[in-house]
């Protein structure tokens, strides 16, 4: 498919600004994971300012479709792309993981667009499932989409939630799969190797699609690839860099779980500027 | 004589019934709809039941998920593995999120009999009462276990309600049944038997004999250990030497625990616990296993002149 180029390049934009913002947020912060929120950004800004159907004036339309963050230490990311689509104004990121603040260290349903608090990891991908079958049951066309990290996916509950959508043949489903490859530990690979990944959900009845996470056409392609497949859920197997857009971040297993110094996060938004 | 029914008869008739006037009501199941006879909803309604396989947790989360969206969900399995296995799902993904899903279990306490220990969830009070939000039924008999889903359904929230696998005897004369409001099955001054499930008929039973050697007990049907009534429990507590709490549970988080907190902060009196004092279950028949865990009515009683002494 064709994308036209100012198109492409206004979602960089896009996303570039994103990052920022979670730089910003977390150095005010002072805690939180910068790396799995930039490893994903590029993937959840263009489904929040290209594909999803959303009302951000109306956060319980019943048609909208579904977002859930199962990887939910990534929401930065998350409230990010929803006050950037207005769906709460822009100061309140100043307020993340404060006492009484809507945004909560991990995400909540006090947080307007968060239909489902996550944080215990693994069981997004069921709740995601959940809201499919509802759109099933009720003849709802809305599509629903979740974003998974890979050290995520070695829960077992991932698993029983793989076998179950494609049983029943979810194809209003579309998990996101951030593969950064690096978790709290250290290297997947070295932790708890997941390959072969696409093998792996093929034979759990799966539609896979393997893409650099970081290209918007591959991005935008595949999730129009998604809709169009019919009788099975599909899976986004997205290869990204954890850390993404700030260089002494990038690949740097301490960015998991660590917010960025007042002197880095200056260095960060010079890079993303 | 009064009638013996299961209570699992009771639940699968029940969901029917509602399903038929309540078109939001999903059921879920893991492999065990025939037993907790959720199939009875899949026969009528098969596009609002879905089986998940051997497989609790993702059937708790995807209730979430459906719940979300506005639909009441009741998700039906064991005790042990609705309450134990799924835990982290139940309190982070459920109760967290206050959604509209009944966990209704089956196969609680030792009166599964034959399949033994790992079937027999002695501890499941104790995991739902410690989650907040969550609102716990444990119904004494078969005409109440409906009265308790028609509750849940129509109560916004998340609740547990503990059935039992054995057919039950119906407790006869128990007045209406309100969420959270105990029932005096029989009056009594000198000392008071709180139950709640199968005990209740146990208590009942105690307290004809104790009235044979001239002492007055009352019953109390605690049918609702969250949110508890307080009132009731203080009411006898004031009125009574004491009270025996009476439970097919881990003395530890069931329905003595629910007592001490109350009567410990407000009007400390003695206490003394029928139910699993530290110990597993294992095989044997309902019978037999009510006397080797002492959870009989003669237990009862001797608690009750135990506490009297």
């Amino acid at each position: 498919m064709q994308y036209n180029d100012h198109k492409i390049k206004e979602l960089e934009e896009k996303a570039k600004r994103i990052r920022r913002l979670i730089i910003q947020m977390l150095a005010k912060a002072g805690s939180g994971h910068p790396g799995g929120s930039l490893s994903a950004t590029d993937l959840i800004t263009v489904l929040y300012f290209s594909v999803l159907r959303h009302d951000p004036k109306n956060p319980n339309w019943p048609e909208r479709d579904r977002f859930h963050m199962s990887k939910g230490h990534c929401c930065p990311l998350w409230y990010a792309v929803l006050a950037e689509s207005g769906y709460f104004p822009l100061e309140k990121l100043w307020t993340l993981r404060q006492l009484g603040s809507i945004l909560q260290g991990h995400p909540d349903r006090r947080t307007p667009g968060v239909d489902v608090a996550s944080g215990s990891l693994g069981q997004g991908l069921s709740v995601a499932l959940g809201m499919s079958l509802a759109g099933k049951i009720d003849h709802n066309d809305y599509r629903v989409y979740v974003l998974l990290g890979d050290g995520e996916i070695q829960e077992g509950n991932i698993w029983e939630a793989a076998m179950a959508a494609s049983h029943y043949k979810c194809d209003n489903l579309c998990a996101i799969l951030d593969y950064n490859g690096f978790q709290i530990d250290g290297k997947v690979k070295e932790i708890m190797n997941l390959e072969p990944l696409v093998a792996k959900w093929q034979a759990f009845g799966w539609h896979t699609i393997e893409i650099d996470g970081h290209n918007i056409k591959e991005i935008l392609s595949a999730y129009e690839e998604a809709k169009n497949i019919k009788e099975k859920p599909t899976i986004i197997i997205a290869h990204t860099i954890k850390g993404k857009g700030v260089s002494f971040m990038e690949n740097i297993v301490d960015f998991h779980g660590r917010a960025p110094t007042k002197e880095e996060a200056e260095q960060a938004l010079k890079e993303l500027e | 004589m009064a009638e013996a029914l299961y209570q699992r008869d009771i639940y699968g008739k029940t969901l029917v019934e509602l399903g038929r006037s309540n078109k939001d009501i999903v059921v879920l199941d893991a492999d065990l709809s025939s037993s907790t006879r959720t199939s009875f909803f899949a026969q009528e309604f098969p596009e609002r039941f879905f089986n998940f396989g051997v497989a609790e947790q993702n059937m708790m989360a995807v209730a979430s998920g459906l719940a979300s969206c506005g639909k009441t969900v009741f998700v039906s399995t064991f005790a042990m593995f609705a309450t134990g296995r799924a835990w982290d799902q139940v309190r982070n993904t459920i109760c967290y999120n206050n959604f509209n899903i009944k966990i209704v279990a089956s196969h609680a306490g030792v009166t599964v009999g034959p399949d033994g220990s790992s079937h027999q969830a002695l501890e499941d009070i104790a995991l739902m009462r410690l989650i907040p939000n969550m609102k716990i039924i444990v119904p004494c008999d078969g005409p109440q276990t409906r009265d308790a889903v028609i509750a849940a359904a129509n109560t916004a929230g998340p609740f547990y309600i503990r059935l039992g696998r054995p057919k039950v005897l119906t407790v006869e004369n128990k007045g209406e049944f309100k969420l959270g409001k105990a029932q005096i099955l029989r009056e009594g001054k000198d000392i008071a038997l709180i139950a709640c499930g199968i005990m209740v008929q146990e208590a009942l039973m105690a307290a004809e004999n104790l009235a044979k050697r001239g002492i007055m007990a009352a019953v109390i049907n605690l049918h609702t250990l969250r949110p508890l009534d307080k009132e009731i429990v203080l009411k006898v507590a004031k009125e009574t030497s004491g009270i025996v709490a009476c439970e097919e549970h881990a003395i530890i988080g069931g329905l003595a625990s629910s007592i001490d907190e109350v009567v410990i902060e407000n009007f400390p009196t003695k206490i003394v616990r029928v139910g699993i004092r530290n110990r597993f279950g294992q095989s044997g028949e309902p019978q037999e296993l009510l006397k080797e865990y002492n959870l009989t009515s003669s237990d009862i009683e001797n608690a009750a002149l135990t506490l009297l002494r």
